[in-house]
């Protein structure tokens, strides 16, 4: 039934920040004025560090998805999400920067709703087409003490789409639009404001969803029963469970909604659950994935053949396994500008970027790219003008670009730094020795409680570099982190 | 050929304020006081200084910029004053240009003066650093302990030491230091502490901890040059003449490619090798009487002892732990306290360890004095082990004609 949709899913995958908060914790807190809390203590959920947002969230997933496979063909890029950094600087082309791609692509930002990243992907699939790369992103943030802080999490998922070896495709798609009103978060505000849940659950998700869910399985020629997985993200609890019973979908089918260990991503949730659900899905399977927010989206996508040979670098269950448990609840509210700390005058040191420097080194430092030198092979970075290789010194001119984001690399040397200011001392720096013989000096984050030391090996991840808080301006470069941690 | 300055340079004054937190002053007082002290004692009068080089590191703290603050607050007038900055080894550079002016002729005598005024930022440690528009873009804002705290990793990775033993030999260093400081009344720090409160203190960068950083001080250093023919003239005995100054830079191999493993200053090696050659010193652990080294912290001496050949590479943990570089040991080192008892008002270090040294050869150095000591080193490290910048001066008593 599938095999003439040429445009589909070809890739796909994700990332949960490394951080996990334990709820317990974060009821602990606030037991004494929301004791109420208690009853959602289950748990961990995943938390950005300091120097992660959707941005970064947004390339980690996207490397996940591409791993080693060619990028060049990629013609666009749509990053959705309703926390992206920039109001007006296009948060896509960061991340396309950093994933090194090409020039002449196309880039997008999408948000502005929950259901930003179920419509880019119907959008995108409808419109088919050259080769396309759709990444959600998101870090929904909840004020102290309210169920969002302890039901939210953060994470991203990465699909590409295109016509070659097409993994899933698209039976049937709909969309709806409704007034209701069940959060919303005006511009410049930090939190949502929400209304009674029994309310969105009795007359948003129990009638809109399902309504919509019923009309787009006819147009699929689908019944309820012979759904294989169901995907319904949402911010609270049995949502997902009451739709499939009333639909008559299979409970087996409902897909996990990764409460246990990050909870709801946001907007990027509906995709998160997707790519979890790619990587244990068999070929000739029917999935279902619903988008909510004041309207519906609903997909249903086939899977082929073609997804027995297709693994993301290590997915979602990779990034959900490869968590650091936390229980200090402030580090939460730090990370999350919730509270302001006292960090002493070290922090007024002045961060402001020459932007105009900042577009000249963007080749080698959006990407991390060094520079190979043609007559003593040295890899190198910064290029200077000259090379490094005391016994050579060629001009730059001789050399050839190499990327170092995915190359392998072990610590060199290393300390935690209790003096400087740093969001999440100690500042972990060391230097950083790959494989292939390029050096420097690095910044080590995600540093679990097997610490660092010589020769432990790492890998590269964009973060925030600083963030300018006199101008709201944040900058990204990569930094280290351990494999293993 | 190039015979380089041995010989050609005589010292004849010297001054260095009190050091600490100088709260009573300001950086133009703290020049002053060095000023006034070395034109007292090379016996000249202000207008007879032709050529002058002023260190300081961090402007927006001191004087400002450029030479002008400090040629109004010493009335320099009419001569040309040049401002410098090499980071912690400002007080060797400008030692160096004076030095070089009277060597070459230009002129006959020559003020070099370094000051910091630290202790003016509202909190302690160094002042806010901008590495530039491009490397603040990409290099880490790691503290200076974070910079040289990475030796030691690199350290024990060399020479399979424990975290214990090196621990220990560290502690010994500065252990050593705060009794000579006692001696010292200029020192800022004039305190003994035990081995174990070295050994427990709050960590600042693993593996150092609070006493394995020196203090944070403002102060002031200078020295007057001239030649030895005028030095004599003026009826200067013991005279102390400059037997070399040599400097290497860091270029970006230690820290961008893999020519070096971590444990070790290949800028003091280099400079050391020349300052060995140019002096005339064959081995260096029997011929010098002391050494004024750059302590900033502990792991650095130690690894000081080994990049200036003293000790054997990997055998300075148990040379420190013989007491070899104690003042009653076979090399002393720091015999006023080091960085670690003066603290490190940044321009004016690299001077003061010179003044300790030149003070020492003469036989003024009080309590502190050593046997018959006839030649001393200074090492001053500016940056950090891997992108750094040393300077090593050798002084020693005129043997010549």
């Amino acid at each position: 039934m599938a095999t003439f949709q040429a445009f589909g899913i070809t890739g796909f995958g994700g990332y949960i920040p490394r951080l996990r908060m334990q709820r317990a914790a974060i009821a602990a807190a606030h037991q004494w004025m929301a004791p109420g809390l208690r009853a959602q203590a289950k748990g961990r959920r995943a938390f950005c560090s300091w120097d992660e947002d959707s941005i970064t969230l947004a390339v980690e997933a996207a490397r996940d998805a591409l791993a080693n496979r060619p990028r060049d063909g990629i013609t666009s890029l749509t990053l959705a999400s309703t926390t992206l950094p920039f109001a007006d600087l296009q948060n896509a082309g960061i991340v396309a920067g950093a994933l090194g791609l090409s020039p002449t692509l196309r880039t997008l930002d999408v948000g502005h709703s929950q259901r930003a990243a179920t419509s880019a992907l119907i959008a995108t699939l409808q419109q088919g087409g050259s080769p396309a790369l759709l990444i959600a992103s998101d870090r929904p943030r909840g004020k102290p003490a309210s169920v969002q802080e302890i039901a939210f999490g953060a994470g991203a998922a990465a699909f590409t789409l295109g016509s070659d070896a097409v993994l899933a495709t698209l039976l049937a798609a709909s969309s709806r639009t409704a007034p209701f009103v069940d959060h919303f978060r005006a511009e410049g505000a930090r939190y949502d404001y929400w209304w009674e849940e029994r309310w969105v659950r009795d007359e948003g998700y129990m009638k809109l969803v399902v309504e919509a869910l019923k009309s787009t399985l006819q147009k699929a020629g689908v019944a309820p029963n012979e759904v294989d997985h169901f995907i319904l993200p949402a911010p609270f609890k049995g949502v997902a469970t009451a739709v499939a019973r009333k639909l008559g979908i299979a409970t087996e089918a409902q897909a996990d909604s990764l409460e246990a260990d990050c909870g709801y991503s946001g907007a990027a949730h509906g995709l998160l659950m997707l790519a979890r659900v790619l990587e244990r899905a068999t070929p000739n399977q029917t999935l279902v994935l619903v988008g909510f927010g004041q309207g519906v989206d609903v997909l249903v996508l086939r899977t082929t053949e073609a997804l027995a040979t297709f693994s993301p670098r290590r997915g979602v269950s990779g990034a959900l396994a490869d968590g650091q448990d936390h229980d200090a609840y402030l580090r939460l509210a730090s990370y999350e500008n919730a509270i302001e700390l006292e960090w002493g005058m070290r922090a007024e040191k002045s961060i402001k970027t020459a932007l105009t420097e900042q577009y000249r080194s963007s080749g080698q430092l959006a990407s991390f790219v060094a520079g190979r030198c043609r007559c003593c092979n040295t890899i190198q970075f910064p290029q200077l003008p000259y090379c490094v290789n005391p016994a050579c010194n060629a001009p730059r001119e001789n050399f050839d670009a190499y990327p170092l984001f995915d190359e392998p690399a072990e610590v060199l040397t290393h300390t935690g730094d209790w003096l400087s200011y740093h969001p999440a001392p100690p500042l972990y720096v060391g230097f950083v020795q790959f494989e292939q013989g390029a050096r420097l000096l690095m910044e080590m984050v995600d540093v679990g409680a097997a610490g660092l030391d010589v020769g432990t090996p790492l890998r590269m991840v964009l973060r925030i570099k600083d963030v300018d808080k006199a101008r709201g301006y944040p900058r990204y470069f990569w930094k280290a982190t351990p494999l293993q941690a | 050929m190039a015979t380089g300055i041995k010989d050609k340079v005589a010292i004849i004054g010297m001054g260095c304020s009190k050091f600490g937190e100088r709260w009573d002053v300001g950086p133009s007082e703290l020049l002053a006081e060095a000023f006034e002290e070395a034109l007292l004692d090379a016996g000249i009068e202000r207008k007879q200084i032709e050529a002058a080089w002023y260190g300081s590191c961090s402007d927006p703290i001191s004087v400002g910029n450029s030479a002008i603050p400090a040629s109004m607050a010493l009335r320099l007038d009419g001569i040309p004053v040049s401002h410098m900055e090499n980071m912690c080894a400002t007080g060797s550079e400008v030692l160096r240009a004076a030095a070089y002016a009277v060597a070459s002729g230009a002129v006959d005598f020559a003020l070099a003066i370094g000051a910091e005024k630290l202790k003016d930022t509202g909190y302690g440690g160094l002042p806010f650093v901008y590495k530039g528009t491009f490397n603040d873009l990409w290099l880490p804002l790691g503290s200076t302990p974070a910079g040289f705290a990475q030796l030691a990793a690199g350290y024990r990775a060399k020479h399979g030491t424990s975290k214990e033993d090196l621990k220990r030999a560290m502690a010994h260093v500065s252990w050593k230091s705060h009794q000579n400081g006692l001696l010292s009344p200029k020192a800022h720090l004039r305190k003994a502490v035990s081995m174990e409160q070295i050994l427990d203190a709050p960590m600042i960068a693993d593996p150092l901890g609070l006493y394995d950083c020196c203090g944070v001080s403002d102060g002031a250093a200078a020295a007057i040059v001239t030649t030895p023919e005028i030095a004599r003239a003026l009826g200067r005995k013991d005279m102390v003449t400059i037997k070399s100054i040599q400097l290497a830079i860091g270029s970006g191999v230690e820290s961008g490619t893999s020519q070096w493993d971590g444990s070790y200053v290949r800028t003091t090696r280099a400079a050391a090798q020349r300052a060995y050659a140019e002096a005339g010193i064959q081995d260096p652990r029997a011929e010098l009487s002391l050494m004024e080294v750059h302590d900033c912290f502990s792991i650095t001496e130690l690894s000081t002892m080994e990049d200036l050949f003293v000790s054997p590479d990997g055998r300075a943990v148990h040379d420190i732990l013989d007491g070899f570089f104690d003042r009653d040991g076979g090399l002393p080192c720091q015999v006023d306290g080091g960085l670690k008892c003066f603290g490190h008002p940044i321009a004016a270090s690299g001077l003061r360890m010179a003044y300790e040294v030149y003070n020492q050869l003469q036989g003024r150095a009080g309590e502190r004095q050593l046997g018959d000591p006839s030649i001393g080193l200074t090492h001053n490290l500016g940056g950090v082990p891997y992108l750094g910048i040393a300077a090593i001066s050798i002084l020693g008593l005129h043997t010549g004609k």
